[in-house]
């Protein structure tokens, strides 16, 4: 079982699909697809760097750390 | 506590286009302020008219949206009465230093401790894209549709003529840089600048064929580079990123308050209005 | 030290805002209010209050609002080409209801214009210098006892209506010299603003009125947290464009100032009971239609004057009992017959009110306002 650390929280209220998170994402966790709000695909694949947390314009993404799983 | 709670959330999603930077700069000024452990009701934020200037209904703090290029005199009234507040000053390119330009020369001059975060976006997006003292030669703009004549002048190197003792420059795209920056803009006490490029793509993106606010970014950090390195010094072309003045100065408030002193033990009633009354 | 002293306008004004309360000011030099600054900048220093001298006019006045916002009672002072400038901020500090004086002493305009002679042409700029629909208080002075006092009643009506106050003199009272008797502490009240009793933390909305319509204020950077902007707004202060948001808040701006004019009406009478001529003046023009109107007594001829102290809100009423209770009326100013206009609105028979008026940089005389009496009675002006 892989061990997720950080839950990726998008407040897709807030989310205007700009695209900066998934394009920046260093592994591709997140995706915009056209006309709609942004979209955690590869959970798993997080590795609670940030990145998308602090560019996003619309404040919209909160990382949440979670405890390790066996 | 987390960033949303420095936010008036009431008012969320934001005006701001998809794909702006100043959400951006607000990210990462809140995160700067939780990093300081400052408390709400100690900060004051000051703007003044554009879409820059609307950070101020978004944040709970003690806000004032102003006039245009007039937020840093504004600021100078609250942080002369009220020297313990911290003051933030958020800014558009135009707002500071073209209509606000001579009002930054002079903040800078006094060394008054506030903190002055220039949004440079090089467009008046409020108003409909208009080309701004910073667009550059060039460029494409609603009113430079044959393309700018006008040329740019550099931030931080009026902030250094004026005498600011504090002077940055980052972009939306290096956040964490712009978050450590913002920190110590606040921390330092006199004027800071802290000189920000920020995406706007609906006008000066698609009217200069930039790109999508993701392209923008790229183009941050491919045309810019950190003072000092390697990266710089084999392309002189690019814009450098990084602190560019940091030193200790007397500072306005300071000074004031010294005078204050002076003058109060100097008071006498041979002295009408400060100065000597000659005797006849 | 004595409390009578023989000083400049200027200087009255000076120790009638020290008097008041005054704790912050920050100005710009121009002739002929320098002298303003000068010496508040010898005067607030030992006291630990603030001056600034900034860099403009617009940025005084600006860090004037800022400076009253957090609590203080905050003046600038100018003359024409400054009041210009100051206009954006003057309608900022209407719109966001923030208390303040704002001192413009006239001298000849328009432009650089006369800049060390009298004229008292501002009086239309100071009700409509600020763009859009807005009412304003002005207030004036032909002595520099009066002027004392007017300027202590500036401070106090800022305070109670939550406005700024202009306080248009001309050069000539602002540099000559006369006497000025400094009242006791407490001889005349002073009025603080009205602050909220809303408890720290608690939701507080700076633009909700009470019940009597006044507006309590918080202290800026104080207790509570609250948006102040230029821009139409709701009762928290944060941007609205609802028409009834719109008509409110303008209704509101107006009225309760427009709605005020026996609270703002302040005039003096000199031989007003039984005048036949009434002579309408204000400022150093008032003192020679006072001399004017003193000579006229003395040869048996029923003339008064009414001196205006309050120039906006226009004292309507007063002026249209005055005129009624005459025969002829004589405005009497230095500009094209600014206050005159504002008369002949006022009244119901105009064709009996008249205008002598100076605009040459000179003060006008006894002499001129006889000539035009002279011309009104029918016995002709000899070449």
């Amino acid at each position: 079982m892989a061990r997720r650390r950080t839950r990726i929280i998008i407040e897709t209220g807030w989310c205007k699909s700009c695209g900066i998170c998934a394009a920046f994402c260093p592994v591709q966790a997140l995706v915009v697809e056209p006309a709609q709000t942004a979209r955690v695909a590869d959970p798993e694949a997080c590795t609670g760097c940030g990145l998308c947390e602090r560019l996003c314009p619309d404040l919209a993404i909160e990382l949440e750390s979670l405890e390790a799983t066996a | 506590m987390k960033t949303r709670d420095y936010l008036r959330t009431r008012f969320f999603p934001h005006l701001w286009c998809a794909g702006c930077g100043h959400g951006t700069v607000l990210n990462a000024l809140l995160r700067a302020v939780d990093h300081l452990g400052l408390p709400k009701e100690d900060i004051v934020m000051v703007t003044g008219i554009g879409c820059s200037a609307r950070m101020a209904g978004y944040v709970d703090f003690h806000t004032m949206h102003t006039l245009h290029g007039r937020a840093l005199a504004f600021a100078t009234g609250i942080k002369m009465s009220r020297p313990e507040l911290q003051l933030l000053v958020p800014m558009g390119d135009g707002d500071a230093l073209a209509i606000g330009g001579n009002h930054f020369i002079h903040a800078a001059r006094r060394n008054i401790d506030m903190t002055a975060i220039i949004m440079n976006n090089r467009i008046y997006g409020m108003t409909g894209g208009q080309f701004s003292p910073l667009s550059g030669e060039g460029t494409a703009a609603t009113t430079a549709p044959w393309r700018s004549i006008d040329p740019a002048f550099d931030a931080m190197e009026l902030a250094r003529s004026a005498g600011a003792s504090f002077a940055a420059r980052s972009t939306t795209f290096h956040v964490r840089e712009l978050e450590k920056i913002l920190i110590a803009a606040m921390e330092h006490k006199g004027f800071s600048v802290v000189e920000i490029f920020s995406q706007c793509p609906t006008y000066y993106g698609r009217k200069n064929q930039a790109g999508d606010a993701p392209k923008m970014l790229e183009a941050f950090r491919d045309g810019t580079a950190k003072l000092g390195s390697k990266a710089l010094e084999d392309d002189p072309q690019l814009i450098p990123r990084g602190v560019f003045i940091d030193r200790d100065a007397p500072e306005y408030g300071a000074s004031y308050a010294e005078l204050c002193k002076k003058a109060a033990a100097e008071s006498s009633p041979e002295r009408r209005y400060g100065k000597e009354v000659p005797r006849c | 030290m004595s409390r009578v002293r023989f000083v400049q306008g200027n200087e009255a004004c000076t120790l009638g805002a020290l008097y008041a309360g005054m704790d912050f000011f920050a100005g710009y030099p121009i002739t002929p209010s320098s002298e303003i600054a000068e010496m508040l900048s010898g005067e607030l220093p030992p006291r630990g209050h603030t001056f600034l001298q900034m860099e403009d006019e617009i940025a005084s006045l600006c860090a004037v609002i800022g400076g009253s916002l957090t609590g203080r009672k905050a003046m600038t002072a100018t003359s024409g080409p400054g009041f210009s400038l100051m206009q954006e901020a003057l309608g900022y500090a209407v719109m966001a209801e923030i208390p303040l004086v704002i001192v413009n002493v006239m001298r000849g305009g328009p432009s650089t214009g006369l800049p060390t002679q009298v004229s008292q042409g501002d009086v239309n700029q100071a009700r409509w210098g600020i763009h859009g629909d807005h009412a304003v208080i002005a207030l004036t002075a032909g002595s520099h006892q009066a002027l004392f006092e007017s300027t202590v009643r500036a401070f106090n009506l800022a305070e109670t209506f939550r406005t700024p106050v202009i306080l248009l003199y001309d050069e000539l009272i602002a540099h000559m010299r006369e006497r000025v008797e400094i009242p006791e502490d407490g001889e005349i009240p002073l009025v603080d603003r009205l602050r909220t009793s809303v408890p720290r933390d608690v939701d507080y909305r700076p633009y909700l009125p009470r019940e009597d319509g006044r507006l309590p204020m918080s202290d800026f950077g104080g207790d509570h947290r609250y948006n102040v902007t230029g821009l139409y707004h709701d009762m928290w202060g944060f941007p609205s464009t609802d028409p009834e948001v719109v008509r409110g808040l303008l209704s509101h701006l107006v009225d309760k100032i427009e709605g005020k004019e026996d609270e703002l009406t302040f005039t003096r009478e000199y031989e007003t009971d039984d005048a036949e001529t009434l002579l309408i003046s204000y400022g150093s023009a008032a003192r020679s239609a006072r001399q004017a109107v003193f000579d006229a007594r003395e040869r048996g001829i029923r003339m008064g004057l009414l001196e205006l102290e309050t120039l906006w809100p226009f004292p309507a009423r007063k002026v249209r009992d005055a005129v009624a209770a005459a025969t002829d009326t004589v405005v009497v100013e230095m500009n094209l017959g600014q206050v005159y206009q504002q008369v002949l609105r006022a009244v119901r028979h105009r064709e009996r009110v008249f205008l002598s008026n100076r605009i040459d940089g000179r003060l006008i005389t006894p002499a001129d306002i006889r000539k035009v009496l002279r011309i009104i009675s029918g016995v002709g002006v000899w070449a």
